[in-house]
């Protein structure tokens, strides 16, 4: 029988500012005794349901700089929530210190419970502790960040025209996604610095100014550079584009090239975000439920609280198959919950095929041990390479079709036996290798000396090429943003073939 | 861990984004805007809606690998049947990889809901009243008045009590004005004293300088005013030329045998469209509605769209019982009117020449607007001879600018009839464009 040791915190739905406190210390003692989270400090606000739509339309920050996209998709929830296609999520987080969880004021007490320990602990230990979070963000100065991004657009908008910016915003988000940094080269951003950095460079900028350095003669010419020098000079081949377009693009004025810089600096701060989204609501799914869990047998929430508790939980771990019209691909709470609960069992209670799968840890105890080790080292990719079990692939039944241009049909390449375990596994564990599903398109040359043309490659893995219409508008941008012609070369990555070109050039400004 | 409530900041944080989202889709929504009036009921014109639009405007292109095409592979949850090395025919989607719905990959429209302001906003963005009514706007001919102040001059019935009063209370103030309850104490105390006095032990000299000091104050009392002229402060009043806001509509309908519901439906549109940009424009619309056949009479909103009489026409009876309602109660020094008219054209041959000379020497002089909308069946419009009604009617259009006629046959004409006779002069039309 359990053993109770409280008198329950709530009855009922309706919550004070009082009862949230407590709730708060309540998970908070298992959160950090018994989980032995570590999160940073919290802070919860409490918002409307109008404000959380608002929210969810900047990308879940607080403060954004204005672009008419984040109306789309501002008037594209409101219209799925209100038409009740789609209700809101129960909490917004954000990756700061403080942590800050919004909650909805619409929410029961046990949502509040629910969302409280899911996100600011949950989600909380999971910025603070994933390496990638830990290596590419900055938690302290995104607030400050966000706040001078903001103030400096909104600026510019004065300056040179909220056309001019629009247009600029339009054409660095378009390469968004080729605006980041894969791979650790230069040290975490000191995005307070940075800001201030900024506004130093721009008063001395403004001080220095002087119309007459326009008419200075330019020197001889220099010398011709060899092609293989010239690349190296410029850092070339490039994958980040918007960075590239910042040192080098010869056209942009420097607040263009700040704009630049504040979007692909932003894109850099999601990035981890992408990479591990599997992993970050999985840890947030598992804390809620083991503080909920312990929250009950202990007494501090009543059974039919718990009911409604696990009725919420059961829709958000929810999997639909293939067959389902409400099919649309994994859902990572369900991907990412299913197998750290499957890592504890294993590591608590193992059975004869996962001591052999999973040799280092299989019956070790400690399971949360490992959770914690997983959750601060891995990324969605190597954390489904690693961890997902042949019973976990049994549970979902889950089974690898293949698709191949040579062939009229689709056919079914591994299901959930022992032949095909590694296979599926391997394969799901590329589907979220962001590196991999996003092309891999580089800078390689640009002839600077000249006709300027910025020359791009893809290279195309098994075939399947560049969108037609999109990249014909984002090339587009790409050559309005540099001034001079773009090429981009599709080439086969394995034999270099050259598949496809598209050349845009640049188009003259009003 | 801190709590905060932040349910009173203030919501609509988008709303800037948003207005900036519409500004960018103008063009495509407006359009939507006009096609999705043409299903609605009439009540319904001026209510919020669902919009979709073509997302090619507002497409947000990226570097992105096409959804078909190459060598593919995807893991899916849920095998029930399938075994290894199975064969499965390609979904008919094209789409090689399964569903794609959500990811905004196949969905070529974009679907929002407008409110009912940036419905309206959108709807009559371009369009005005003709040059003539804003002459009649911003007229001189009726003034409100305004408080502006206060002033040293006035009328009692002006007086600002309070900031007299205040005005006054700093002088006391200022000028050492004794007050009652100081000179209320040396009274006491010199009452107290003289009644020692006649007990024999007496203080004179206190007395005699008490007596002293109440002379003193009294005096000054007297000196310094309670209130002084210099205090007085009135209510200033300003007048301000006040733009004539009112405006009535007369709805004219033709509802003899020969007019069809269809026709009915035309005119209806009409009507309601006209009603709904002059609520825009004035603070007040009032919207009189004149029904004949041989006969006209005045008649509520219901029996105006409903009723089902039959008989002849004379389209003179119509306009003589407008001017009998203007001469009632819409003085046309006050109010801006606007007729709307609309028949299928067939009136009795004598009644012509009264109608045209009623309309030129009597309705047209004190009108703003006159339109003529003459409805036809939807089909096989172009067979359609002139009707008398509007073969005598089109004399007027070259003398009177306030004057239009349009013909219309179906819904979709009703809108462009409307903007062409509303349309902001000198600003181009996107729709002629």
């Amino acid at each position: 029988m359990l053993e109770r040791v409280s008198l329950p915190l709530f009855k009922g739905s309706d919550w004070d500012f009082a009862l949230i406190q407590r709730i708060y210390d309540a998970v908070e003692s298992i959160a950090l005794g018994d989980l032995k989270l570590e999160v940073y400090p919290n802070q919860i606000e409490i918002i409307s349901a109008e404000q959380m739509l608002d929210a969810y339309s900047s990308t879940g920050m607080p403060l954004f700089y204005k672009h008419w996209s984040f109306g789309k998709q501002f008037a594209a929830n409101e219209m799925l929530y209100r038409k009740g296609l789609r209700g809101l999520a129960y909490e917004l987080v954000i990756n700061s210190a403080p942590c800050i969880s919004y909650i909805m004021q619409e929410n029961s007490a046990t949502l509040q419970t629910l969302v409280i320990a899911h996100a600011a602990f949950g989600h909380n230990h999971f910025f603070r502790n994933n390496y990638a979070f830990r290596q590419w963000t900055d938690a302290e100065g995104i607030l400050d960040y966000l706040e001078f991004a903001k103030s400096f657009i909104a600026s510019c908008e004065e300056r040179y025209g909220q056309q001019a910016v629009e247009r600029l915003l339009d054409g660095a988000h378009a390469l968004m996604h080729q605006g980041v940094h894969r791979h650790p080269r230069v040290r975490a951003r000191d995005l307070k610095a940075e800001a201030a950095r900024e506004v130093q460079r721009q008063a001395y900028r403004d001080q220095i100014y002087d119309d007459l350095w326009r008419t200075l003669p330019t020197g001889p010419k220099a010398p011709e550079v060899k092609a293989d020098e010239r690349r190296k000079a410029l850092n070339l081949p490039q994958e980040n584009i918007l960075y590239f377009l910042e040192k080098t693009g010869p056209r942009l004025e420097p607040w263009q090239r700040e704009i630049l810089r504040i979007v692909r600096l932003i894109a850099q701060y999601f990035y981890p975000q992408r990479q591990t989204k599997v992993m970050n609501e999985g840890c947030a799914t598992w804390c809620h439920y083991q503080i909920m869990t312990k929250l009950h047998e202990r007494g501090f929430i009543t059974d039919g609280s718990f009911l409604e508790f696990l009725q919420s939980h059961t829709n958000v771990v929810y999997q639909p198959s293939y067959d389902s019209p409400h099919f649309n691909g994994f859902n990572p709470y369900a991907l990412g919950f299913g197998i750290m609960e499957d890592i504890v069992r294993i590591s608590e209670t193992p059975t004869d095929e996962d001591r052999e799968w999973f040799p280092d840890f299989a019956g070790k105890g400690d399971g949360i041990g490992v959770l914690k080790d997983v959750w601060a080292n891995y990324r969605d990719e190597s954390f489904i390479a690693q961890f997902l079990s042949p019973r976990m692939i049994r549970h979902w039944r889950l089974f690898r079709v293949t698709d191949k241009q040579s062939e009229s049909k689709l056919s079914v390449a591994a299901i959930h036996d022992e032949r095909g375990y590694r296979r599926i596994r391997r394969a799901l564990a590329r589907e979220y290798d962001v590196g991999r599903q996003e092309p891999d398109i580089q800078i390689v040359d640009v002839d600077l000396a000249g006709d300027r043309a910025l020359v791009l490659e893809h290279l195309v893995a098994d075939g399947m090429l560049l969108d037609e219409n999109d990249t014909k508008m984002v090339l587009q941008n790409l050559a309005n943003l540099w001034g001079y012609e773009v090429r981009l070369s599709e080439l086969n990555a394995a034999d270099r073939k050259l598949l496809k070109t598209h050349i845009r050039q640049p188009q003259l400004q009003a | 861990m801190y709590i905060i409530d932040r349910r009173l900041n203030p919501a609509g944080k988008s709303l800037v984004n948003r207005q900036r989202f519409l500004r960018r889709a103008k063009a495509a929504v407006q359009q939507a805007v006009r096609d999705s009036l043409k299903d609605r009921s009439i009540k319904d014109l001026d209510r919020e809606g669902q919009i979709s639009i073509p997302r090619g405007g507002i497409s947000e292109p990226t570097l992105r690998r096409a959804s078909h095409g190459g060598d593919r592979e995807r893991i899916f949850p849920g095998n029930r049947d399938y075994l290894e090395g199975d064969r499965i025919a390609r979904p008919s989607g094209g789409s090689g990889s399964g569903s794609q719905a959500g990811s905004g990959d196949g969905e070529d429209q974009f679907n929002f809901v407008l409110s009912r302001e940036e419905f309206l906003e959108l709807f009559l963005d371009d369009l005005e009243l003709p040059d003539l009514a804003k002459r009649k706007l911003t007229g001189e001919d009726s003034s409100t008045l305004r408080r502006a102040g206060y002033t040293t001059v006035g009328s009692p019935a002006n007086l600002s009590v309070q900031r007299t009063m205040q005005k006054a209370m700093s002088r006391r103030l200022a000028l050492r004005r004794p007050s009652s309850g100081e000179l209320a104490r040396i009274e006491e105390e010199i009452a107290q004293l003289e009644a020692r006095d006649l007990l024999g032990n007496s203080d004179t000299k206190r007395l005699e300088e008490l007596r002293k000091e109440r002379e003193r104050l009294l005096r000054r009392r007297a000196l310094i005013s309670y209130i002084d002229p210099v205090d007085l402060r009135y209510r200033r009043f300003e007048t301000v030329p006040k733009p004539i806001s009112q405006a009535v509509m007369f709805c004219l309908m033709d509802v003899s045998g020969s007019m069809t519901e269809h026709m009915k439906d035309l005119a209806k549109r009409f009507f309601a469209l006209l009603h709904l940009f002059l609520t825009r424009c004035y603070q007040h619309v009032d919207v009189v509605f004149i029904h004949h056949t041989d006969r006209a009479a005045e008649v509520d909103e219901q029996t105006f769209f409903h009723s089902t009489v039959s008989g002849g026409t004379l389209v003179s009876s119509a306009l003589e019982e407008l001017l009998a309602v203007v001469a009632e109660r819409y003085r046309p020094e006050d109010w801006n009117i606007y007729v709307a008219q609309a028949s299928d054209g067939d009136n009795m041959r004598h009644d012509n020449l009264k109608t045209v000379s009623l309309l030129k020497d009597e309705i047209l002089p004190i009108t703003q607007y006159f339109a003529y909308i003459e409805v036809g069946p939807e089909e096989q419009p172009m067979t359609r001879t002139e009707s008398d009604l509007w073969a005598a009617y089109e004399g007027l259009t070259a003398a009177h600018r306030h004057f239009a006629m349009r013909k219309v046959n179906h819904r979709r004409e009703i809108y462009p009839v409307l903007r062409e006779l509303f349309r902001k002069r000198g600003a181009l039309d996107p729709l002629d464009a």
